[in-house]
């Protein structure tokens, strides 16, 4: 059933209409050009397409487009402020840790959302924090280090 | 072999009727094969290559480079820029790359095979370092000097140092490069030697690297073209099941959907996927097909033996009878997927007879000239188009959403995305060939191999040979009756047959009361093979690490293939209540000649490990009848965060060796180097990939 959804991505307020039950996912890509998060398996087993809701991280394949009306949602898109990469996206650049980089939108976002609840993580805390992602590359060596490196734990 | 598509049939395709609501439906056949097998690799293309097709500098100065390569993860666009950037004397950010794009690209051969930096690289080399000569000898009769060798280049400009003149390429080339560039590359041009490269050999970082983190590259799932739609397609409920019959008009039912059938390929496309889906889900549930019969994963092994087609007798049975130590072992392997993150997508884009489609594939061309095949159409009618995609560890060869999408959109006039879902990429992709491996030796004095009879049954001759001395071998693959459609992997049938090998050479030492290492040693000849194995041994401490410890293990495995040499050694811990067997280390070293970008390197070799680990201790497909049963993430439990080990990786440089791919090889030590560590922790020989305490 179609519905008039109004939401806010990346600080800016957008009003569709479309069926209430489409993933909030298919929105951002199809109807917003979004194209920076993406399907990757469509069950959240993956982690693709994961956006910020208040600062958490979420599924966006598995949040109907209904439950988000009046939220702010942050994406990949929404991460730089003014040209500046956010400390997340440059201790990716920083540490070349992306291979086929088709879950690095998605690895940022959940990276983000963990600094958020907690901005001193050790290594095992990455390794869990991040466990619903997933890397085919299996990056994930490089991803902790990134992730580490943003927060404060530096690289040798 | 059958070919993975059918023809289809243009002029058979008819239109039968136009219902309400912009439904349009076509009827046509014959039917597309859906689960025939894919295409084998087929040769390098050789042709020479024209100097303008490889590079062009524009007026503005802006140097473009051409190749057909793709890249999907393994790094090739930024080796691929330094080895312009080398020759040319240019920075590596002003070189501009383009990839895979079958208008404006010569055709390099497919992305796969480890081929790109042994290959492609001396291409792009060459080409560029042709195009630099002449850009001197143009700077040379400009200033009617005899000799290029004073002059200097740097920074897209050519200098003399004694009358301080200079000139840009731009200047050079005027306003068409084409013209100064004509021509084949002559013979006698010289590339920049090892000892001189300034770019080569460095840590340069994928030029797109910015686009990577903020989102901003389009995959092919994320190209959008004007009034584009979306289209899904409708699958069988099991391999070989045919559609009997199915009610189309069910899709018409939602505003602004249309469905297509031409045979069994029936596809619906609507404005946005969740509509396409939404119809499909209703289409479905009206579809009749066919019931075929199929075995189930647990007859999986039995079936590949009872089909093998001539599996040889051991010609040293008789000799074997009377040696100090003779064993025989049988290795399975199972089928697994590679379920790249990004599924199969493409977009596909008709102007009249013209059709140009983006997607994800590691052979450009293949897909192109399937498409004119499958759509009836001139070579040069159409245009493929790779941008840099997410995944294809040897999966991705094949074009079949691009066909899909090229079909629907000629059927609806407008653009039409085509991206598959989780399960379809889990089900209708090729997979790695599930194998039957039957390996027998025999030590005589001082444990050298006597004889080695090894014979691969269905999943292929990758790495099948022994990089060990032993004079008295058999080496054979057997083919046999695949359950699922067979096709490449990341090192192909070498992650099988190191397997095999590699924990049979560990038999062969704890039958003749040897050191793994020491046995392996005293059976190799081959330095390079021997150099990686000390050092991964050495940085492990290998004598040191065997003193036993309850539930805990170590193991080693090395191999060579596709010339580049690796040897692992992992440290494990099992639980025997909860069934578990945990990595915690991994020592790695590697060797493929000289490195050309450390950073990538250690990227492709981390990665290697990390997914190889997969397939040694849980990736399997399960099937029941023709249905893959657990075809997705949750159930097919892919290595995750949890699964990182230690890893401690060296990378040997030999600048007096040529560089040698690293995408695959880097993975084949792995799963024999667990299976090893699981004996040495409880004495339990697991002679199957997937490797599961029992």
């Amino acid at each position: 059933m179609d519905k008039s959804i109004s939401f806010t991505v990346n600080g800016k307020a957008h009003q569709v209409t479309t069926d209430s039950q489409r993933p909030l996912l298919d929105v951002l890509r199809e109807d917003l050009h979004l194209h920076g998060t993406r399907f990757g398996c469509g069950e959240g087993d993956c982690g693709a397409c994961s956006v910020l809701l208040g600062g958490k991280r979420i599924f966006s394949c598995q949040t109907d487009i209904a439950d988000v009306e009046g939220k702010e949602i942050t994406t990949i898109e929404g991460l730089a402020q003014n040209g500046k990469l956010h400390a997340v996206q440059e201790a990716f650049l920083a540490e070349g840790a992306y291979q086929c980089a088709y879950c690095v939108s998605g690895m940022i976002i959940a990276a983000v959302a963990l600094l958020n609840e907690n901005p001193h993580l050790t290594e095992e805390q990455i390794r869990t924090g991040m466990d619903k992602n997933l890397c085919r590359c299996c990056n994930y060596g490089k991803f902790v280090k990134a992730i580490s490196r943003a927060a404060g734990g530096g690289v040798q | 072999m059958t070919r993975a598509f059918a023809t289809f049939e243009v002029s058979r395709r008819r239109f039968i009727k136009s219902l309400g609501a912009g439904i349009l439906i076509t009827v046509a056949a014959p039917a597309l094969a859906q689960e025939s097998q894919p295409r084998r690799q087929r040769p390098q293309n050789n042709r020479p290559v024209d100097i303008s097709a490889r590079i062009h500098i524009a007026a503005d100065g802006t140097v473009t480079v051409m190749t057909g390569k793709v890249e999907c993860g393994q790094g090739a666009r930024a080796e691929i820029t330094q080895a312009a950037a080398e020759e040319l004397a240019l920075s590596p950010d002003k070189v501009q790359l383009i990839m895979g794009d079958t208008q404006l690209c010569p055709d390099d051969g497919g992305t796969f095979g480890s081929q790109t930096t042994p290959r492609t690289l001396p291409s792009i080399r060459y080409g560029c370092a042709a195009a630099r000569e002449l850009l001197l000898a143009a700077a040379c009769a400009k200033w009617n000097i005899d000799d290029p060798a004073g002059l200097e280049l740097r920074d897209g400009r050519i200098r003399d140092p004694i009358s301080r003149r200079e000139v840009t390429y731009a200047d050079l080339v005027g306003d068409d490069s084409a013209k100064l560039f004509q021509g084949a590359i002559p013979k006698g041009v010289n590339v920049t030697p090892v000892k001189d490269w300034q770019v080569m050999g460095n840590p340069v970082m994928r030029p797109n690297a910015r686009d990577l983190v903020t989102g901003a590259h389009e995959f092919p799932s994320d190209i959008v073209r004007d009034k584009m739609l979306y289209g899904v397609i409708l699958r069988p409920p099991s391999y070989g099941a045919r559609l009997k019959s199915l009610d189309l008009d069910v899709a018409g039912e939602t505003k602004g959907v249309t469905a297509v059938r031409d045979g069994d390929f029936v596809g619906v496309v609507a404005a946005t996927s969740f509509a396409a889906r939404k119809a499909l889900g209703a289409l479905a549930k009206t579809a009749k097909w066919t019931e075929p019969s199929g075995i189930s994963v647990t007859e999986l092994y039995d079936h590949l033996r009872t089909t093998a087609r001539g599996i040889p007798d051991n010609p040293y049975a008789g000799e074997n009878a009377g040696a100090a130590h003779a064993l025989k072992a049988e290795y399975h392997v199972a089928y697994i997927q590679h379920a790249p993150l990004e599924p199969r997508a493409a977009v596909a884009e008709w102007a009249g007879e013209k059709l140009t489609v983006w997607t994800g594939s590691q052979n450009p061309w293949a897909v192109r000239n399937d498409l004119s095949r499958a759509l009836n159409l001139s070579n040069d009618s159409v245009r493929v188009i790779i941008p840099d995609f997410g995944g294809g560890f040897g999966g991705k060869h094949s074009g079949e959403a691009a066909i899909e999408a090229a079909r629907l959109a000629r059927s609806v006039n407008k653009p039409v995305k085509v991206r598959w879902s989780r399960e379809e990429e889990f089900t209708w992709a090729y997979f790695r060939p599930a194998g039957v491996i039957l390996a027998e030796a025999a030590l005589g004095a001082n444990a050298a191999l006597s004889s080695w009879y090894f014979v691969n049954i269905n999943s292929g001759p990758a790495a099948l040979d022994t990089p060990y001395s032993v004079k008295n071998k058999r080496v054979q693959t057997v083919g046999a009756d695949p359950v699922l459609k067979p096709g490449s992997y990341r090192g192909l049938a070498a992650t099988a047959n190191h397997f095999a090998r590699e924990s049979f050479m560990d038999e062969l030492a704890h039958a003749a009361g040897k050191d793994p290492l020491d046995f392996r040693l005293g059976n190799l000849k081959d330095e390079r093979l021997i150099a990686v194995l000390k050092a991964a041994t050495d940085k492990f401490g290998w004598s040191a690490e065997r003193a036993k410890r309850p539930n805990r293990g170590i193991g080693l495995a090395c191999g060579t293939e596709k010339g580049s040499y690796v040897a692992a050694c992992a440290e494990i811990s099992v639980d025997t209540n909860a069934g578990t067997i945990t990595v915690q280390k991994v020592t790695q070293a590697f060797e493929c000649g000289k490195i050309v970008n450390p950073i990538n390197l250690m990227s492709q070799v981390q990665g290697a490990i990390v997914m190889g680990l997969g397939p040694a201790l849980r990736e399997q497909i399960r099937f029941e009848k023709g249905v893959i049963t657990n075809g997705s993430f949750a159930d097919y439990e892919p290595p995750r965060f949890g699964d990182l080990p230690e890893l401690d990786i060296h990378l040997l440089d030999r600048p007096d060796l040529p560089s040698a791919g690293a995408g695959e090889t880097p993975i084949v030590a792995i799963a024999p180097a667990i299976a090893n560590a699981l004996f040495n922790a409880t004495g339990q020989r697991v002679r199957e990939m997937p490797i599961r305490l029992t």
